[in-house]
């Protein structure tokens, strides 16, 4: 099981860079696991990686494509709330990178 | 973008040299102890698996007949040596179905046949083809049976019938006999046993998403447009894979599907309980699990009380509903006769076509030029209508209805010719990306032909695995990775919806036949 080094502790993460507890998660392990990836966190990556967070903590799942791009477009302005928009703050895809970095477990199934 | 070669896309496909053991490094992610026993597998290799190994194969050889003669009857003809596209994209010749077969098929020849055990016990079981049975063989088969999607295009040019993916069905069951599994497909599984969909989406979830849907769709079109779900006495369930709720492109295809049962006057509901079209079930051909998913079904539409049982557009879903739906939950005396058992939702919007009772605005599509790409298990392993090649002919019957720019890719790589999209029969996986990306090259080869020559803009399809895996692997080719499209978007956003008011109290669903 292979680990990241946040804020002086050891967390678990999956194969593929997951937490495996989601309780283990700070604000730091999302600008731990950007910066590995080569990404600074703005303030927009910060809006999404929050929403993610309340989202899950009612729901428990990420939200789904057309769920997040209207609460960002709601938040942010309607000319944000697309993929569009999302792909470029996270090119891997919003649904797994900016899981991710929000601690959430990775969506599985047919996406 | 990737640590490995993207295949060219050349203009005249050509059959590559091979290159011996290019792929023998990929290899999913392996399921730990909890997501094994969670579907009745054991945790971890377990002790003698050779032994239990071969019980298994006998236990299969048992059950299904077609599996007993697949692995007698190849004469090594060669005919198929140059049809999977992983093969195509990788140039490994272990991604020859031929070849892929028989890394069962030697096992099988030196455990079960006689001239195996006898020149096996000389110490020379490579006489007859034969071999024995070790840990790298073990691991050549969790890598190359996770480098097959289980398409069957091999299949329709053997001579015999030969179907690989039915040997890849029953390689990954006895893996999993012995606690061998595929960490996604398995995990999966145990999410749409427990929560009820692929995805994990919880009923509130869902709801919440449905909602959110009916107010997009609202503010689109000032049309109240319904999503309902669990709702008893509903005239129709619709089942349809969890990625129509989460995902781009596929919620266009649900928004599709609502919007001509809105337009139908139909009286229809989704259900929380059965939530997922998809049965993975089948891509580790694990009978048991098959049979447990396609129960939530039968429990949903015995609770709902409703009359028909009605498709997404997901490919395999289909295959198992089509061809097998009645063994793993029939018997449906309990629904309406008069209408297919289950019906997909290409031949729905098709009858209503046919019968003229939706009308389309084809000009709303002008701005595509659309192809189709045949799902595999849509277009080899069921049917649809009541025609033979009706699953050819009523997907693209509804796109022509939706819209004026229609072409087809070359003749060889559609309909029971299609090439597989690269992701299908559980390898739609990130650890699998190399081969995905390299087995879409014959699919993308074809599909930048009609780009080049014919002005296509757009890929359609009726499947959730392809239209996720286009998504991901159109960019790799130069595409962008919004060229993938539901049928149903193009039928959602061509018809015209009649400003009815207040309808979800909606009459009998009279409109069809």
């Amino acid at each position: 099981m292979s680990t990241i080094s946040v804020n002086g502790k050891e967390l678990e993460v999956d194969e593929e860079g997951y937490l495996t507890n989601l309780n283990d998660w700070v604000p730091e392990v999302a600008t731990y696991m950007a910066k590995d990836e080569g990404t600074e966190l703005s303030e927009s990556h910060w809006e999404v990686i929050n929403f993610l967070r309340e989202y899950y903590e009612e729901y428990q799942i990420a939200p789904a494509v057309r769920v997040l791009t209207k609460a960002i477009g709601k938040k942010l302005g309607k000319d944000k709330g697309n993929s569009k928009y999302l792909y470029e703050l996270f090119p891997y895809g919003p649904g797994k990178q900016a899981c991710k970095y929000a601690g959430l477990p990775k969506p599985t199934g047919c996406v | 973008m990737a640590e490995y070669e993207i295949p060219e896309l050349r203009e005249i496909p050509i059959i590559p040299k091979i290159k011996e053991g290019v792929m023998a490094h990929s290899s999913p992610f392996v399921a730990k102890a909890p997501i094994q026993t969670a579907i009745g597998f054991p945790g971890e290799l377990v002790d003698n698996w050779e032994g239990k190994l071969l019980d298994k194969m006998d236990d299969l050889r048992g059950r299904y007949r077609s599996l007993q003669v697949y692995l007698d009857s190849c004469v090594k003809c060669g005919a198929c040596t140059d049809k999977c596209h992983y093969f195509l994209g990788t140039s490994d010749p272990k991604n020859m179905p031929v070849a892929r077969q028989d890394l069962m098929r030697k096992v099988y020849r030196r455990y079960k046949t006689f001239a195996g055990k006898f020149w096996g016990k000389l110490g020379m079981p490579w006489m007859v083809g034969a071999a024995e049975l070790n840990k790298d063989v073990l691991d050549d088969w969790y890598s190359y049976f996770h480098q097959c999607s289980q398409c069957r295009r091999c299949s329709v040019y053997c001579p015999y019938g030969i179907d690989t993916a039915e040997i890849s069905m029953a390689a990954r069951e006895m893996m999993d006999s012995v606690g061998v599994g595929q960490k996604y497909c398995n995990e999966i599984i145990g999410k749409a046993q427990t929560v009820g969909n692929n995805l994990g989406l919880p009923q509130p979830a869902l709801y919440d998403t449905l909602e959110g849907l009916e107010e997009e769709v609202e503010e689109d079109t000032g049309v109240a447009v319904k999503f309902p779900i669990d709702k008893k006495g509903s005239d129709i369930l619709l089942v349809t894979p969890s990625a129509d709720f989460f995902a781009e492109p596929h919620v266009d295809g649900l928004i599709g599907y609502a919007k001509v049962f809105h337009e139908a006057g139909a009286s229809w509901t989704l259900s929380s309980h059965a939530s997922e079209a998809a049965n993975f079930g089948m891509f580790i051909g694990s009978y048991e699990n098959m049979r447990t998913l396609s129960q939530r079904v039968r429990k949903a539409a015995l609770d709902l009380g409703v009359k028909r049982i009605i498709f997404g557009e997901c490919g395999h879903a289909w295959r198992v509903a089509y061809s097998f739906l009645n063994t793993l939950a029939g018997p449906w005396d309990f629904l309406d006769q008069n209408y297919p058992i289950p019906q997909h939702i290409c031949e729905y919007t098709y009858d209503l076509i046919q019968n003229d009772k939706i009308k389309f605005d084809k000009s709303e599509n002008d701005h595509m030029t659309i192809t189709f790409h045949d799902s595999c298990n849509v277009a080899r392993a069921s049917r649809m209508g009541d025609k033979p090649g009706g699953q050819f002919d009523i997907p693209r019957a509804v796109i022509k209805a939706a819209c004026n720019n229609y072409v087809d890719m070359p003749e060889d790589t559609i309909k029971e010719a299609t090439f597989c999209c690269g992701g299908g029969g559980g390898i739609l996986t990130d650890d699998l990306m190399e081969i995905r990306v390299k087995g879409a090259q014959p699919r993308m080869e074809a599909y930048k032909r009609v780009v080049e020559e014919k002005g296509v803009t757009n890929l359609a399809a009726i499947c959730a695995i392809c239209k996720a895996q286009f998504s991901k692997v159109l960019p790799y080719y130069g595409f962008g990775m919004t060229d993938i499209i539901s049928v149903h978007q193009l039928v959602g956003d061509a018809l015209i919806l009649s400003d009815a008011a207040g309808d979800d109290d909606s009459d009998d669903s009279d409109g069809e036949e």
